[in-house]
């Protein structure tokens, strides 16, 4: 089963969330599997603190091109949608680092002189942190795209019972690239006008994802009661709360796991957990199956 | 005409609630620009009356004419973005015809291009829409990405463009811009070439970890960048950590602002905590706000080595 963490706004939680989700299942010995898919600023590691075991690259396309054999015809400006090849002049400029690698440059070039090869733009560090299996992408500074290590993040996702993923803020490319697949999405927010603005966007997304869904609202307490109004109206369910607390915070700001700083919070994360897990089932059960 | 870009790295740090003080502290002399175009939320605090307002086509988009297609699967196979699949409705001469996941279709056109039948058409996509807005604090530019749209670095680009213009036509002497969190293309879009950066970060172990990742970010575009800790006292030795850790990446802090409940309560409000009688941590922000003035004036003296 995979569950999806996520939010419109960043900092709202979702690392705390994801993190402690990971641990409370580690420690029921479950067989469980945290990916951190914020891949411009991987936080989980910090909390979870793995071992890392294992570090593989990330690649990802870009054309070549033979100059002694372009004929200057140019196609390969024509079909590149993001002017990443182009033709000046005589001569053929490549800017990899607008390269989306579709491939289409090297496949229209009629005299065979651009041929595919691969740049690093990033890396997958793979580790265990007690029973918990951890899987990190980190982008390189200066690249522009995270998706692809994002999508290299979750294809290295070892064969856990129990997947996890932490997703990055926002609701375009990297936040869609981290959650589509997943079984389940818990969208983090906090009760503000501008987590409930941006939580409104997350759910939008995850509804043209078309996943289930649930809410989870963080610093209960601070705000107004406008998000729950907003869950009300769109039939969202909210699965947990975790009160404002400034021992959280400060925990969170030494490192600490929530559920080990403040053990009182860890039924929450067991609960919250068994919740999802009952509704991913629920759903997949056959129509007219038995409970 | 100087440009600031506040940015964090780490999202929720409390960018948007620090530029929308500076709106207020700058009110009359700057243009405001939203370039968290994905999760915009300044605008929730200016309360903008729109006054332009524009559709933003960032890219192309494939369809598949049902009615051409013969299924041979070419275009599945060119496909690098697994956005072609095969459950459309048939036609007179195939079962199944194939179809784009507009989600996943990155713009690519090369099934375009390839298909034999000519039955993909590749034209231009709405990506979004920006708007030009009048609020109390002067003009505002902002955005809105449509959901699940791609192109955000050519949106906060277009933002950015538009937001120069005006305040040159205006005779306003700055762009005030709110950033997105991360690193990667919304944040370069929205950093190259600006006059000064400010990073707003948190006590925590999380705000420094990606603040030495925004500010390696800075050094290798060559914008100059200031730092600041916000909601400092959750932890205070992590602030002084962060300052001593900014110090060594050649960035000059530029301030403190205290955790301080009336930040969220005057957001409830739809108001700036400048703008609220007596709280702590305005007076922080309006010591920020001019420590970061006098960097701006300073100019090109910022670059860091």
């Amino acid at each position: 089963m995979r569950i999806a963490i996520a939010s419109g706004k960043g900092g709202t939680g979702k690392t705390t969330v994801a993190t402690n989700l990971a641990a409370v299942a580690a420690r029921a010995g479950r067989d469980v599997a945290y990916l951190d898919c914020d891949v411009e600023e991987p936080n989980g590691a910090l909390f979870l603190r793995p071992a890392v075991t294992e570090t593989r690259p990330v690649r990802v396309s870009v054309p070549a091109v033979d100059a002694d054999r372009c004929t200057a015809c140019g196609l390969c400006g024509q079909i590149c949608q993001y002017s990443a090849i182009l033709l000046m002049g005589e001569q053929v400029l490549v800017f990899p680092s607008m390269c989306h690698g579709c491939g289409g440059c090297w496949r229209v070039c009629p005299a065979g002189a651009i041929t595919e090869t691969f740049r690093q733009t990033g890396e997958i560090q793979l580790g265990r942190a007690g029973g918990v299996q951890c899987v990190q992408g980190l982008l390189h500074i200066g690249e522009a795209m995270s998706p692809p290590v994002i999508h290299q993040v979750k294809a290295s996702a070892p064969p856990a019972e129990l997947i996890v993923i932490d997703a990055p803020p926002g609701t375009s490319c990297p936040a869609i690239e981290a959650v589509r697949g997943a079984d389940f999405a818990l969208l983090v927010t906090e009760p503000t006008p501008f987590g409930l603005h941006d939580l409104a966007l997350a759910v939008e997304m995850v509804r043209a994802l078309r996943l289930p869904l649930g809410v989870l609202i963080n610093r209960a307490g601070i705000g107004d009661s406008r998000t729950q109004d907003y869950c009300r109206a769109q039939r969202l369910d909210v699965l947990a709360e975790i009160p404002d607390d400034r021992a959280l915070a400060e925990a969170y700001s030494r490192g600490q796991l929530a559920c080990e700083a403040l053990p009182e919070l860890a039924g929450r994360f067991e609960r919250l957990l068994s919740t999802i897990e009952g509704r991913v089932r629920g759903a997949s059960r056959p129509a007219g199956a038995p409970r | 005409m100087k440009e600031l870009v506040v940015i964090s790295g780490k999202g929720g740090t409390g960018k948007t609630s620090i530029v929308a003080s500076f709106a207020a502290l700058a009110a009359g002399r700057a243009v405001l620009a939203d370039c968290d175009v994905d999760a915009a939320d300044l605008h929730l605090v200016l309360a903008p009356r729109i006054v332009r307002r524009e559709s933003f086509t960032g890219g192309q988009r494939a369809r598949i004419r049902p009615g051409h297609c013969t299924a041979c699967g070419k275009c599945e196979e060119l496909c690098r973005f697994d956005a072609i699949y095969s459950d459309g409705p048939g036609n007179g001469r195939v079962e199944r015809t194939f179809r784009v996941d507009p989600i996943a279709c990155e713009g690519c056109g090369v099934c375009a291009w390839f298909c034999a039948e000519g039955a993909i058409e590749f034209s231009p996509a709405v990506n979004g829409e920006w708007f030009v807005s009048d609020t109390r604090c002067g003009p505002l530019v902002h955005a809105r990405l449509g959901i699940a749209q791609a192109n955000s670095g050519k949106l906060v680009s277009t933002v950015r463009t538009e937001a120069r213009a005006l305040a040159e036509q205006r005779g306003l002497e700055m762009v005030l811009i709110d950033g997105s969190p991360g690193i990667g293309c919304p944040v370069i879009a929205s950093i190259t070439g600006a006059s000064l950066v400010l990073i707003v970060t948190e006590p925590t172990v999380s705000g420094l970890h990606d603040l030495q990742r925004v500010a390696e970010l800075t050094r290798h575009f060559a914008v100059p960048a200031l730092v600041c800790v916000n909601k400092w006292d959750i932890n205070p030795d992590q602030a002084l950590q962060i300052e001593s850790a900014a110090l060594q990446a050649g960035l000059q802090p530029a301030g403190r602002v205290r955790y301080d409940r009336a930040v969220t309560a005057a957001q409830v409000q739809g108001r700036a905590v400048v703008e609220q009688p007596g709280s702590a941590s305005a007076d922080d922000i309006r010591a920020l706000w001019a420590a970061v003035e006098r960097s701006l004036q300073a100019g090109p003296a910022m670059i860091p080595e």
